[in-house]
C-alpha cells in the first residue's frame, strides 16, 4: 500500500494544475493577487477569475491533510480548543490545521484570504465554518444565500434572490477587494469554456454505462470531477484536461479495459457494478478502493461526483445568461435537492447503469449528505429491486475508519448480491 | 378550557398535561369541534404562525417525543451520530401520534431537519409538506424581498390545501393575536427575571410549550391569568444565582433537566426554549401589506440565533450578551442538544464572547430522553456556587 500510486497522464496533469494553484496562493504576497476562500457545492470559479481571485478551497485542503495522514492531529488540535467532538471534522482539520502552522501541501504557509467567498450551497456547516474563520481572518465575508430546493425543484423567486445578491453583494464586494472591475463579457468567456468542460466530463461519466466500465465513478470519480469542481472550472487548463481525460476513457473503451488501479493494473474482472451514494473517506482512501477492486466491485455512478453540479442532467453554464446560470448551478448542486429527487436520481442510476444495488458510504461530519439516507437506500431498494448496503465511515478523522468493519460489511454485501442473481433477482450484467 | 381565579398549580397542571400529551388531544378535539378544521404542525426554530391561523388551521408545535416515548422504529432511520428530535419525529408519525395533522411545516433549522421535509413528503405523502426557508440576507430589498414572495408560496400552499382562500385582512387580524401574543410572553419573561422566585423555569416552560399546541386566544387569556396568578404567589425568595440558558432552541431538553438546574441553585432568568413565540421581537405592523410586515420585522427585528447568519462578525455573539445584561443573569448555561450542528458550531463563538463580556459560563449535551440528571445537578450547583463565591 505503500508504493507510489500509478497514475494517468490525466492524473499527473491535474497534479500540476493543483501544484500551480497552491504556488499561486502561497506567493500572493510576492505576486500580490488576492486570494479566495469558498467552497466546493455552490463556487463560483469563474466569477473569481474575473477579479484575477485565486480560488482556495478549505474543504479540499482538509482532503489533501487527509490524503496525507495529517487530518487526526488537527482534528484533535481543534477540539482542546473547544470545538465539538460531534461537528464537521473538515471545519476542525481546517481549523486545528491554522494553529500548527499552516502549511499548504507545497510546504509554504497559507496566507491569510483576502475574502471569504461564503456561497452557501446544500451545507449548513458552511455557514459557521466561516463565521468561525471569519473570526481567524478579519477579512470580509461576503455570503450567498442559495435556498434549499425543499419542494423538489427551484423557483423564479430563487433564483432572482441568487442574482440580486450576486449583482449587489457578491460582485460589488469582489470588485472592492481586488479592485478590478467587474467584466461581463469576461465571465461570458470563461462560461463558455465551462460549458466545453462539462460535455467532456459527462460524456466519461456516462461511460459507466458500458459492460466492462472504463471509469470507476467514485474513487476514479474522484480525480475526474477535481478540475471542474475546484479552482479550475473555465480555465483553458480545465478544457485541456477533459479532453485528455476523454481519450484515456475512449482508448480503454476501445481496448476493453476498465479504469486503471493505483497499482497500475487495469480493473477488467468487474464482478459488482454499484452506485454509490455519499462522499468517500479520505485518510484511507487507497486501502477503501481495494476493498472494492479486490473484491471486483466498480462503482458505475456515484452521487459524489454530483455534489459540484449535476452536470449529467443536462445542466450546462451558459455565457448567454451569466449571473442566472450562475444561480442555476448552485441552486441545483446535489446536496441542495431534496429527499424524493435524491431517490429519483439514485433509483434511475442503478436502473440505467445496470447496477447491482446502491451502496451507502454514510459520512459521521456531513448531516446534509447522512441525515436520511437509511430511507433513501430503503426506497431505492423498494424502486429498483435491487439490494442496498450501508457502510459508515468519516471524511478526514481516522478514528471512525474501521478497516475490519467496512470490510466484513462490503464481502456480506457481495455475498447478498450472489445471492440475489442466484435467486434470479439481480442479473449478472457483466460482460466476459 | 380556562376557569376563573385559577392558581399557578392548576394553570400548570393544564399545560404540564398537553405537554405530556403525545396523541395531541387538544389538537384533535379542536379539530373534530367543526367540520372541515385543519391542523398544521411545524418543528423548531421559527414559522410565521400567524399565516396557518389565518388560513383557519391550528398551529400545532412539534417538538419530538420528549423523554416519555420509547423510540423504536424511528432508529431505523438514523444514524447513532444523529440527534434525537427527528427520530422521535418519525416516530410520532409512524405511531400514528400525528394521523390528524393536515400539514407540516419544516422551516430552515439545520441539514437533519430540513432533510426530515423530504422523508415526510416519502413517508406521508398525504400530508401537505412544506421546507420553509428563511434569509439568510437581510438587506430588506434583498432578503426581504425574497421573503415576502416565500410567505406569497406559503399563502398558496395553505389555501391549496384548506381550499379558501386567505385575505390580507384575514392575516392582519391573525397578526393582531400572535401581537398579543407575544407582548404578554414578553411579560411573562420580564416578571420571571424581576422576581425568578415568583415564576419558576419549569412552570413558565410549560406555559410557554403548551402555548405552542393551543389555540392563540386562549393562550393569550392563560398568559394573562397566569400572570394575574403568579403575581399573587407568595414563594420564599431563595440565595440563588441568576443564569440564562442558551443553546437550546430546537431539541428540547427533558423537564427534569430544567428542574435540576434549578434545585442546583439557579434561577432561570432567561433561555432560548421554543424560541418560536419570541423570534420576533416587536410587535408586527397590522396596517399596511401583511406579508411585507412580517417579513421585515423578521429582517429588522428577529432574535439572534445559530440558524441565521450574522453578517458583521464584530456582532456575533453581541446578542446573547445584551440579553444577559438586560435581565441581570450572572453566568450563562450554554446546554445544548448532542449532535446539533447549529449549537455546537456557534458555541466556541457565543462563549468567546460571553466570555470577553466577563461572564461566566459552563458548556454541556443533552438529548431529549437524558435521565441522569445527578451530572446536571452537580455541573450547574458548581457553576452556582463559583458564581456566589468568585464573581
Amino acid at each position: 500500500m505503500s508504493k507510489e500510486a500509478v497514475k494517468e497522464a490525466s492524473m499527473e496533469m491535474q497534479k500540476k494544475m493543483i501544484a500551480r494553484n497552491y504556488e499561486a496562493i502561497t506567493s500572493k504576497h510576492e505576486t500580490g493577487r488576492k486570494v479566495s476562500s469558498t467552497f466546493v457545492p455552490g463556487n463560483l470559479n469563474e466569477l473569481l477569475m474575473c477579479f484575477d481571485i485565486v480560488n482556495n478551497l478549505p474543504e479540499i485542503n482538509a482532503i489533501q491533510a487527509g490524503m496525507r495522514k495529517a487530518s487526526g492531529g488537527f482534528i484533535m488540535e481543534a477540539e482542546k480548543s473547544g470545538h465539538s467532538e460531534d461537528v464537521c471534522t473538515y471545519v476542525k482539520c481546517d481549523i486545528g490545521q491554522m494553529s500548527k502552522g499552516n502549511i499548504a501541501p507545497n510546504g509554504k504557509p497559507y496566507p491569510n484570504p483576502d475574502v471569504l467567498m461564503l456561497s452557501y450551497t446544500g451545507c449548513y456547516t458552511f455557514m459557521k465554518w466561516f463565521e468561525l474563520l471569519r473570526e481567524e481572518y478579519k477579512c470580509p465575508t461576503l455570503m450567498l444565500h442559495v435556498p434549499y430546493e425543499g419542494d423538489g425543484h427551484s423557483t423564479k423567486n430563487m433564483r432572482d434572490y441568487i442574482v440580486k445578491q450576486l449583482k449587489e453583494v457578491v460582485i460589488p464586494g469582489l470588485e472592492k477587494v481586488s479592485g478590478v472591475k467587474f467584466d461581463i463579457d469576461r465571465l461570458r468567456q470563461y462560461l463558455r469554456n465551462s460549458a466545453k468542460a462539462e460535455d467532456d466530463l459527462v460524456w466519461c461519466l456516462e461511460q459507466g454505462k458500458q459492460p466492462i466500465s472504463p471509469i470507476d465513478a467514485y474513487f476514479g470519480g474522484v480525480y475526474y470531477i477535481g478540475p471542474i469542481f475546484t479552482a479550475f472550472r473555465g480555465t483553458d487548463d480545465a478544457v485541456e484536461y477533459y479532453k485528455m481525460l476523454r481519450q484515456e476513457v475512449q482508448g480503454r473503451i476501445e481496448n476493453h479495459q476498465g479504469p486503471l488501479t493505483p497499482e497500475g493494473t487495469h480493473f477488467n474482472d468487474q464482478k459488482y457494478r454499484l452506485v454509490v451514494e455519499g462522499p468517500p473517506n479520505w485518510t484511507n482512501f487507497r486501502e477503501f478502493w481495494k476493498m472494492f477492486y479486490d473484491e471486483g466491485a466498480v462503482v458505475v455512478a456515484s452521487s459524489y461526483t454530483k455534489v459540484g453540479g449535476l452536470y449529467d442532467q443536462g445542466f450546462r453554464h451558459d455565457p448567454e445568461n451569466p449571473l442566472e446560470s450562475l444561480a442555476d448551478y448552485c441552486l441545483g448542486c446535489y446536496t441542495n435537492l431534496n429527499l424524493p429527487t435524491r431517490v429519483d436520481l439514485l433509483a434511475k442510476y442503478v436502473e440505467e447503469y445496470k447496477a447491482d444495488g446502491l451502496l451507502t458510504n454514510s459520512i459521521k461530519s456531513c448531516n446534509s449528505f447522512s441525515a436520511g439516507q437509511l430511507m433513501i437506500m430503503k426506497e431505492v431498494e423498494k424502486r429498483t429491486g435491487k439490494p442496498g448496503a450501508f457502510i459508515e465511515t468519516d471524511l478526514v478523522d481516522p478514528r471512525y475508519f474501521s478497516a475490519a468493519n467496512v470490510k466484513n460489511r462490503l464481502e456480506s454485501y457481495f455475498q447478498m448480491i450472489e445471492q440475489k442473481r442466484r435467486a434470479g433477482g439481480s442479473k449478472t450484467t457483466v460482460a466476459a | 378550557m380556562s376557569g376563573k381565579n385559577r392558581t399557578v398549580a392548576d394553570i400548570v397542571a393544564v399545560c404540564q398535561e398537553m405537554y405530556e400529551d403525545l396523541s395531541f388531544n387538544y389538537a384533535r378535539k379542536w379539530k373534530a369541534a367543526k367540520d372541515g378544521r385543519k391542523v398544521v404542525g411545524f418543528l423548531p426554530v421559527y414559522s410565521p404562525l400567524e399565516m396557518i391561523h389565518a388560513a383557519g388551521c391550528l398551529p400545532l408545535g412539534i417538538f419530538g417525543g420528549g423523554d416519555q416515548m420509547e423510540v423504536i422504529h424511528g432508529d431505523a432511520y438514523y444514524q447513532s451520530y444523529i440527534c434525537r428530535i427527528p427520530r422521535s419525529t418519525i416516530e410520532l408519525g409512524v405511531t400514528n401520534r400525528l394521523d390528524f395533522v393536515d400539514g407540516m411545516i419544516f422551516p430552515f433549522v439545520c441539514d437533519v431537519i430540513r432533510n426530515l421535509s423530504g422523508m415526510w413528503k416519502i413517508m406521508f405523502p398525504n400530508v401537505w409538506t412544506k421546507f420553509f426557508d428563511t434569509p439568510q440576507n437581510y438587506d430588506k430589498s434583498i432578503g426581504g424581498t425574497y421573503y415576502i414572495q416565500e410567505l406569497k408560496e406559503l399563502r398558496e400552499g395553505l389555501e391549496h390545501m384548506t381550499g379558501r382562500k386567505i385575505s390580507d385582512d384575514d392575516i392582519r387580524r391573525s397578526t393582531k393575536l400572535y401581537n398579543e401574543n407575544r407582548r404578554l410572553i414578553r411579560e411573562v419573561y420580564a416578571f420571571r427575571a424581576k422576581a425568578p422566585w415568583k415564576a419558576s423555569a419549569s412552570e413558565v416552560y410549560l406555559l410557554m410549550r403548551a402555548g405552542l399546541m393551543m389555540d392563540v386566544e386562549e393562550h393569550n387569556a392563560m398568559l394573562k391569568e397566569y400572570m394575574a396568578a403568579a403575581t399573587l404567589e407568595d414563594r420564599p425568595k431563595r440565595d440563588n444565582v441568576r443564569i440564562s440558558i442558551y443553546g437550546s432552541f430546537c431539541e428540547q431538553p427533558p423537564l427534569n433537566l430544567i428542574k435540576s438546574i434549578e434545585m442546583a441553585g439557579c434561577y432561570v432568568v432567561d433561555d432560548d426554549y421554543s424560541l418560536n413565540n419570541r423570534f420576533l421581537m416587536v410587535d408586527v405592523p397590522t396596517d399596511g401589506d401583511p406579508l411585507e410586515a412580517l417579513a421585515m420585522t423578521y429582517i429588522e427585528n428577529s432574535v439572534e440565533t445559530s440558524c441565521k447568519y450574522v453578517p458583521d462578525g464584530k456582532e456575533k455573539g453581541k446578542f446573547h450578551v445584551d440579553a444577559v445584561k438586560a435581565c441581570g443573569a450572572e453566568g450563562v448555561i450554554y446546554a445544548t442538544p448532542s449532535f446539533c450542528d447549529p449549537a455546537l458550531l456557534d458555541r466556541p463563538m457565543i462563549c468567546d464572547a460571553i466570555s470577553k463580556a466577563g461572564i461566566p459560563y459552563i458548556a454541556f449535551k443533552y438529548a431529549e430522553n437524558s435521565g441522569q440528571m445527578q451530572p446536571i445537578r452537580e455541573q450547574a450547583g458548581t457553576f452556582a456556587d463559583s458564581i456566589k463565591l468568585w464573581s
